[in-house]
């Protein structure tokens, strides 16, 4: 038996495929199991196929595979869907006593179970997903008990009575396949004492926003960020801070501007339509030398390209999105876990440099769940650094002769003190124009040139200051080097467990500045370059940082990589190379 | 800072580059009077402005302050309020940012009623890139972009106001010193948004709404036994495009600033040291 499940429950949107999923992915986790999702849906609201998969393990898991050995259907197109996926094995559960007639290949195994007229017993046929979750314990040989504890936690608020009715709706579907299909299906998910916690890239934004302090977001709704804002609402509120549903993204941005300007912690996230509306705001935020924190969680664009589908597009623009040269930082974690430590980062580098920071995450992990141990967000670790901050006490000595203060002073590690509003004799203007130490619009060539410098510099001393290393697996030795930046890394993890050559992985979760990555790529033999776009954008970043052209693994059809096609495509890569030397 | 600013304490060392006898010196002047007649330093006041000549008050102004993108000033102010509600927090504008590019922006801070002043120095046409007609522009208006006149009528920023909710709505003209003060400390004190539409006329570029233009067509409100609590009379008057009132039209004196629905008390600028207490309850949530 393979030592992962593959299960997956499909439909129409509406049908609550997601919250069914959901349930069963809270119950796995609650079990100490690893648990990995991933979803398909569609841009609408209601019909259109959609589905939620679940890999779980006792393991640790990073990825998804193109195996499915469960799949609960409720419409014919979640078979057809998932033809590929399906193995002799694979058990498909369905209601045949509804109006369609499954077609389900001959070599799977139907298994017919009347989930409406079930779940009707039970107290109502909305109930009808968690007859199949019933049903799918008994095939995967997972104790009932742990549904039970997801269900109750799912509806616990709404009462006790739909808490009884659900998890009897679980037990008559339990009970159908035990009762009606004498077949030993082989599975007998064990379960553990681990706990774990189980969250996606957007909530572990979110929470890691909250943890670093951060007190005010305004942002305007857009797949697949919303949930960093969903995520923050009603909580950042416990800190004292606010979260504005702005009316536009130009007006999110400004107001995010200004919450920074205040002194607070500030931040705003959306996808790449949404970063070019904000733009014009984040040249102004850098020459005005606030703090900002910007979540570009990408999707396939351009334009409004599939808003629901994955891509790493957006890395040209948020390296160079902006008329005029702009200072900047460009994180990217390659994680969920690595999401929520990179958000506290940029906030501390936003204010440590006083710069607009982007954390570029994408939609692979945004609406992927996974299972992470709690020790995993060690708060104790958790460092806030302000960076200068004038208050009353010190102010005097940032003073001119005129006992003005001057927010653009020529520091010479580039960064000069803020003073927060209602700081006494703090008072000061800044500007999106260009200035000079004082804050005041300038076009005198010297103050130009001096103000341009500092801005720079920056970058320089942050450079120098901080650490931008990448993440490292694999063999340091090997001849052969896999690169890639953000959420490919557990793919390409998962697939070097079987691969047949030997490969040094670098995984790079800092885009601008980024690590000098020279030596690496002239120490290997062959260097490929993973990444989900079209055009190569990391790998065109990678030939110029090191002066060496490099290999390309690229995938732009709006799904993510998964282990199996990136262990053949690495495979192919590198053994391509061994043919053309022999 | 003594906590009895006089209004030069406002005025910046700064020479405004504004032409000589442009209607922007006495928005100006009377911005810094009320600021400093309602007990306001410049250390407690932040000024946003977008682009354009009135873009510029930042500058010639002292206290904190963000000049910023064309038309986003009101955003900018939204943040700033709602991140310290203790500043004392004015947003000035041009027509062409305000009612043109940041129409859109106006109309939502209007609803949202975040305790702030907007102070819209309406000229009737863009000044800064040279005589173009703006939002506010006569139908009939000729300029280098519309040699004909604009063959589009002229927002009416006072009913785009109360349409969409607005809890205090005023009008002034920057020459009238007195009134215009008076006006802006009565928006100041306001607990909400407040709009206060101040003819500001441009003396190089619009030779039809003049300083005698407003002068003489100006029917002033304390003169005509107006209540501004009534809402109905002030629908009249806002909705009578035929004449032009200095004065505060509307006043909602039960409106509470957004800022206060949304529960906050404190400055947001304090943060603890490390994570807060109690942060491992956020990620046993997904437990």
């Amino acid at each position: 038996m393979p030592e992962d499940l593959n299960w997956a429950i499909g439909g129409e949107a509406g049908d609550g495929i997601d919250s069914t999923g959901k349930i069963f992915a809270q119950a796995l986790s609650r079990a100490g199991r690893h648990v990995f999702t991933s979803k398909d849906f569609a841009s609408r609201i209601r019909g259109g196929y959609t589905a939620y998969k679940i890999r779980t393990s006792v393991d640790e898991l990073n990825s998804v595979v193109d195996r499915l050995d469960i799949l609960v259907a409720l419409t014919q197109r979640t078979i057809d869907e998932n033809l590929d996926e399906l193995h002799e094995d694979s058990v498909v559960i369905y209601d045949g006593e509804r109006s369609w007639d499954a077609e389900v290949p001959d070599e799977q195994i139907e298994l017919d179970v009347p989930l409406k007229s079930l779940a009707e017993d039970a107290g109502g046929a909305i109930m009808q997903n968690v007859v199949a979750l019933g049903a799918a314990c008994e095939v995967a040989g997972f104790p009932i008990e742990h549904l039970d504890s997801a269900l109750e936690k799912r509806f616990g608020d709404k009462g006790q009575k739909l808490v009884d009715n659900n998890q009897e709706a679980a037990r008559k579907g339990r009970d159908y396949v035990r009762e009606n299909y004498d077949h030993d299906f082989g599975y007998d998910l064990d379960t553990t004492d681990e706990d774990y916690v189980l969250l996606n890239g957007d909530e572990a934004i979110g929470m890691g926003a909250l943890v670093a302090g951060c007190r005010f977001y305004a942002g305007y709704p857009i797949t697949p960020a919303t949930n960093v804002m969903e995520y923050l609402t009603g909580r950042i509120d416990r800190y004292g801070g606010t979260v504005v549903q702005a009316e536009d993204e130009l007006s999110a941005i400004n107001m995010a501007l200004g919450a920074a300007r205040a002194g607070a912690r500030s931040m705003t996230a959306t996808s790449g339509p949404g970063i070019d509306l904000m733009t014009e705001t984040f040249g102004l935020i850098a020459t005005s030398e606030t703090p900002l924190v910007i979540a570009d969680v990408m999707r396939s664009g351009p334009s409004t390209g599939m808003p629901t589908k994955q891509e790493q597009g957006d890395l040209n623009m948020t390296l160079y999105g902006g008329h005029g040269e702009i200072p900047r930082f460009v994180l990217a974690p390659t994680t969920i876990a690595e999401c929520f430590h990179k958000t506290i980062e940029a906030f501390n580098l936003a204010e440590k440099y006083q710069t607009p920071v982007y954390v570029v995450s994408d939609l692979a992990m945004a609406v992927t769940e996974q299972t992470f141990s709690p020790t995993e967000f060690d708060m104790d670790a958790v460092e806030i650094d302000r960076g200068k901050v004038v208050d009353e006490e010190n102010i005097d000595q940032y003073l001119d002769e005129q006992g003005r203060f001057q927010p653009h002073y020529d520091a010479a590690d580039g960064v000069s003190p803020r003073a927060f509003p209602g700081t006494e004799q703090g008072a000061h203007m800044t500007t999106g124009l260009e200035h000079d130490e004082l804050g005041r619009r300038t076009e005198d060539t010297d103050e130009r040139v001096q103000q341009v410098d500092k801005r720079n510099r920056k970058v320089e001393t942050a450079q120098r200051e901080e650490d931008w290393s990448p993440r490292e697996f694999g063999n340091a030795e090997a001849e052969n080097l896999v690169l890639s930046w953000g959420s490919n890394e557990g793919a390409i993890r998962e697939a070097m467990q079987d691969l047949e050559v030997d490969v040094r992985f670098i995984s790079v979760p800092y885009m601008f500045p980024r690590p000098d990555l020279t030596e690496a790529v002239e120490n290997a033999e062959k260097t490929v370059v993973v990444e989900c776009n079209a055009t190569g954008q990391f790998a065109d970043l990678v030939e110029r940082d090191t002066l060496t052209r490099v290999e390309r693994i690229n995938k732009y059809n709006g799904v993510r990589f998964n282990a199996d096609e990136l262990r053949e495509r690495i495979t192919e890569t590198f053994a391509a190379e061994s043919e053309a030397k022999a | 800072m003594s906590s009895q600013a006089h209004f030069t304490d406002f005025k910046s060392d700064k020479r405004p580059t504004w032409c000589p006898g442009c209607g922007d010196f006495g928005t100006m002047n009377g911005m810094m009077k009320a600021l400093a007649n309602t007990g306001n330093t410049p250390d407690d006041t932040f000024i946003c402005a977008g682009i354009g000549c009135s873009g510029k008050i930042g500058t010639y102004m002292h206290s904190y302050a963000l000049h910023g993108v064309h038309g986003r000033a009101l955003p900018v102010g939204t943040g700033v309020k709602l991140a310290n509600p203790e500043l004392e927090v004015m947003v000035a504008g041009g027509d062409g940012d305000g009612y043109s590019i940041g129409a859109g922006h106006f109309i939502h801070a209007v609803r949202r009623n975040v305790d702030m002043t907007y102070v819209v120095m309406d000229n009737r046409i863009y000044g800064l890139t040279k005589g173009q007609f703006s939002p506010t522009s006569r139908e009939d208006f000729e300029t280098s972009t519309s040699p004909e006149g604009t063959k589009q009528s002229p927002v009416h920023p006072l009913a785009l106001a109360m349409a969409a909710g607005g809890t205090f709505i005023a009008q002034s003209f920057s020459s009238d010193a007195m009134r215009h003060t008076e006006i802006i400390e009565q928006a100041i004190e306001h607990d909400g948004f407040a709009l206060v539409n101040t003819y500001s006329p441009c003396v190089t570029f619009n030779d039809v709404d003049t300083y005698d233009y407003f002068r003489d067509s100006l029917v002033d409100l304390d003169e005509e036994d107006h209540d501004p609590t009534d809402y109905d009379q002030a629908r009249r008057k806002i909705m009578d495009f035929d004449n032009i009132y200095q004065g505060v039209l509307y006043r909602d004196d039960d409106s509470v600033g957004y800022e206060k629905r949304l529960g906050i008390e404190e400055p947001m600028n304090e943060i603890p040291d490390g994570a807060p207490e109690g942060a491992m309850d956020l990620v046993r949530e997904f437990y």
